[in-house]
């Protein structure tokens, strides 16, 4: 029978359910998790043996970037990046390139091999939500959705400098329908706008040339459009300066700002069974917490400034951070941030691009490997481990490389068995730059996370501050078939065998994606239908049809005609749209 | 007959004397080899993609299994059989693995690719990407060899009796980082972009090469008895270049620094009267690439 499954005498964490590693069996009948089967269902399911063996969600990336024209400028500039990575064509699956930037279909296959059934690009410029949407179509097996960059747009920067809130709820709302997207993105606030001239913003209250508006009202701004508008997703916050030494200051000011915004998601769902509240509860999502979190003057001074942060994290209830981890090696940054692309060219000298997207927002990407050798990376690569075990509650941290700026999403294993074993670092700091241990405070931490903690940073986390957990993140009744067995025997957990973690991580037992087993051992075996998910939010007609006039009378200014902007359904694997903001 | 490799046998003006160690430019006398030949038999249209052919994947195999060894044609994989007749055993090891290929290899390419030990001797020419990736052993074409003969290789010998097309030693489209370590000789000539991205280990041309010779190196030597075309050491920020013939056309981010009767470069031991340039230092201010030109053939310099 299609999509039903039993996935019987695991060991079970399941954070949102607060199940913390009891032998239980999970059931999924046409796609959902049920409560039982019957005896007759259950002669026709497929039972999956997983007894001494950890049985998680499916594994939820909020923050990934693997889809859209940045990513497709990384694989074309990058040929060295695919020749020594090649997946042969089988019966089922596609042939296949590519490392820190493979292509659709290897990356739809590796991050089911590894147990994740669930990504969100993290930044599409509107002008490339069809080529973006694209991808995501070609991309196999991930449910999907992604992030609207806003920060920089011409019509928001002319309605936040006007103080006209309600039209720019209204042009946000009709972005995310128009694009088929799911939440905000905002990348270097104002900053981005002024690389149009060679320049950049470097204090929250700087206003940038021509539109004479801050980081701060344009931060401010678009959180109070998010909750008026009710979105599913906190403000994803890309904050100023990013990868400067002293970074961290401008980061802990800018999440001040949405310090008491009351979260508000409006979304008309059906939510599968949880025993913790699923709705989000923070104002302010920062993305890839790592490169916001630099202390010190230069590069021959900067240390971790990453403490500081967790401390007022660890104060505050509004902010949940990705952690941006630099796990060593390839990595290929690519970024909605111009002004900082272009930095790191003069830091690396590698070959780069820029561009400029319009009335939008910009972009950029370079090469970029990550050293033990360098005093910076191996900075970087504490300070990224310290985002995670230094804030307390990892219902504020979510585990991601910002695939592939720090590192390839491929790379996941590691810094899951980092944060689980302390031998594992030791063994790494011995490896690295001293700078490593003399910097950071990672040193100092023999904090290593539970099974239950990394389900909550994989799995149960992403999905409930994206707004997913109505249907990811939970084996709760309810909840999409997405399951995935490590074979790991949580009874006989050694963190001093980190070896045999890595194994486990590296290759999920089993991938089930909603009831279906999708990869055994890594090995696909078969390809169900996905889903791109995104917001359709409610406005009225009138605020709608007056925001429409200001967008028709400027957009003479765009390179294409208003007609062709919209990205229609087509483009979309089933498209999901999520109610926001219905007027019951 | 070698489609792939184009240059014409200039006649070599050499004011220089290289005094080379003895040995040092000859893989390392093996003992008892086991002996794996491989005799064409028929023309092959389509090129092959045959990086089985290593003493690696030759060893612990009879003559039979080698000839089950897969190669692509195009889109399809054939048994190695299909175009070669194979006599003899591998070796216990890569090392006792000596594989002779009687006649033209020109449309067969990877051969000895990531060959970490043992000889390969290639009676005739090699296809592009001959000892691509080569990590140690010792490989002689006696003809010429198609373009990116030892890209990004590591260590052991790659002999080429004939000449060389572009890239040999080079890095991958787009990589930043080409031959590592190993040798490189070439008796002949070589085209263009020879040793691009060059980190370290040598490459010695008895003939000219064409343009760009040492883009981006950073470290290694590479020796041209010959001439040079243009671009020589272009974007270089390590290594040392030495041309023994005239560069046509000086790369302009060079600076003299001295005159020099001698160079020595590990085994390597040059006599004669060198003008030394350090550069290129039109990308960075902080490059420390050493190119030498013999001074008697370069007066303008």
């Amino acid at each position: 029978m299609a999509g039903t499954i039993a996935v019987k005498n695991g060991y079970v964490f399941d954070p949102l359910n607060e199940i913390n590693g009891e032998i239980m069996d999970i059931f999924i009948k046409d796609g959902k998790v049920v409560r039982e089967l019957s005896t007759a269902e259950l002669k026709n399911a497929k039972v999956i043996d997983a007894s001494g063996m950890t049985v998680m969600p499916g594994g939820v990336d909020s923050h990934s970037h693997v889809a859209g024209a940045k990513v497709n400028a990384g694989r074309s500039m990058r040929p060295e990046d695919h020749y020594k990575t090649n997946l042969q064509k089988t019966s089922l699956t596609h042939s296949g390139s590519g490392y820190t930037v493979p292509s659709v279909y290897k990356q739809g296959y590796d991050y089911a091999a590894m147990g994740y059934t669930t990504v969100f690009e993290a930044a599409i410029p509107p002008l490339e939500a069809r080529h973006t949407h694209e991808e995501m179509r070609a991309t196999p097996l991930l449910d999907m959705g992604g992030y609207l960059i806003l920060g920089n747009n011409f019509f928001l920067m002319r309605y936040l400098h006007d103080g006209d809130i309600e039209k720019a709820a209204a042009y946000v709302a009709w972005m995310m329908k128009t694009h088929k997207s799911y939440g905000i993105k905002c990348v270097n606030p104002a900053g981005v706008e002024n690389w149009g001239w060679g320049k950049n913003v470097h204090s929250l209250d700087e206003a940038n040339i021509h539109f004479e508006v801050t980081p701060r009202e344009t931060i401010k701004g678009l959180s109070e459009v998010n909750e008026l508008l009710g979105l599913p997703v906190p403000l994803h916050l890309h904050a100023n300066n990013l990868g400067h030494p002293g970074c961290y200051e401008i980061t802990k000011d800018s999440l001040k700002i949405l310090d008491g915004v009351k979260p508000r998601q409006d979304m008309d769902v059906e939510w599968a069974e949880t025993k913790i509240d699923p709705s989000r509860n923070r104002s302010v999502y920062l993305a890839h917490l790592m490169f916001n979190s630099f202390a010190g003057t230069t590069w021959g001074d900067c240390e971790s400034g990453v403490k500081d942060i967790a401390e007022y994290i660890n104060n505050k209830d509004h902010v949940v951070i990705d952690s941006g981890c630099t796990p060593f090696g390839e990595a290929t940054v690519m970024t909605g941030d111009g002004p900082a692309i272009q930095d790191m060219y003069k830091l690396t000298g590698n070959k780069w691009s820029n561009t400029d997207v319009e009335m939008e927002g910009g972009s950029g990407v370079i090469p970029f490997t990550y050293f033990k050798a360098n005093p910076v990376h191996s900075l970087q690569w504490a300070m990224g481990l310290e985002c995670l075990l230094l804030i307390n509650d990892p219902w504020k941290t979510i585990m991601t490389t910002d695939s592939p700026n720090g590192g390839p999403f491929t790379k996941y294993p590691e810094v899951m068995t980092w944060i689980m074993s302390e031998a594992f670092r030791k063994q790494t700091f011995s490896e690295c730059h001293k700078w490593a241990n003399d910097r950071s405070e990672l040193g100092g931490i023999n904090r290593e996370l539970s099974l239950y903690d990394l389900a909550i940073l994989t799995r149960a986390n992403p999905a409930k501050t994206i707004g997913m957990a109505h249907r990811k993140g939970s084996l709760g009744v309810g909840a999409d078939g997405d399951v995935t067995v490590y074979n790991i025997n949580p009874q006989q957990l050694d963190t001093n065998n980190y070896e045999a973690l890595l194994q486990a991580f590296r290759k999920a037992e089993y991938t089930v994606k909603g009831g279906e087993i999708v990869a055994v051992k890594g090995d696909i075996v078969s390809l169900p239908e996905k889903r791109t998910y995104y917001s359709d939010v409610h406005v009225e007609d009138e605020r709608e049809k007056e925001m429409l006039a200001d967008v028709k009378e400027w957009f003479r200014y765009y390179t294409l005609g208003f007609a062709n902007y919209p990205t229609p359904e087509k483009y979309l694997q089933n498209p999901t749209p999520i109610k926001i903001n219905v007027v019951r | 007959m070698t489609e792939g490799v184009l240059i014409n046998e200039n006649e070599v003006e050499s004011k220089l004397e290289a005094v080379i160690k003895p040995g040092s430019f000859t893989g390392e006398n093996a003992g008892e080899m086991a002996e794996v030949i491989l005799i064409p038999k028929k023309a092959i249209d389509i090129k092959l993609e045959a990086d089985v052919i290593t003493p690696d994947s030759f060893a612990g195999k009879s003559a039979e299994e080698i000839g089950k060894l897969s190669v692509w044609q195009g889109p399809k994989t054939y048994p190695l059989s299909e175009f070669f007749e194979v006599t003899g055993n591998g070796g216990s090891s890569a090392a006792e693995t000596l594989i002779r290929i009687k006649g033209d290899a020109m449309r067969i390419k990877r051969i000895g690719e990531s060959m970490s030990a043992g000889k390969i001797e290639i009676e005739g020419s090699a296809g592009m990407h001959v000892g691509t990736g080569m990590k140690g052993g010792e490989l002689v074409v006696y003809g010429d060899a198609d373009s990116w003969a030892g890209m990004e290789m590591t260590g052991g010998l790659l002999h080429i009796k004939g000449n060389a097309g572009d890239h040999v030693g080079c890095a991958y489209r787009g990589k930043w980082h080409g031959m590592k370590g190993g040798r490189i000789v070439i008796e002949g000539s070589a085209r263009h972009q020879l040793g691009g991205g060059m980190d370290g280990g040598e490459i010695l041309v008895e003939g000219d090469v064409k343009s760009f010779c040492g883009i981006r190196q950073n470290g290694g030597l590479i020796f041209v008895k010959g001439s040079a075309l243009r671009g020589v050491g272009a974007e270089m920020a390590g290594g040392t270049i030495v041309i023994g013939g005239k560069i046509e056309r000086f790369s302009p981010g060079f600076e003299f620094v001295s005159m020099e009767n001698s160079i020595t470069s590990g085994e390597v031991e040059l006599i004669g009267e060198f003008k030394k340039f350090t550069g290129d230092y039109a990308i960075s201010k902080r490059a420390k690439g050493a190119l030498y030109v013999v001074a008697d053939t370069n007066p303008e310099l």
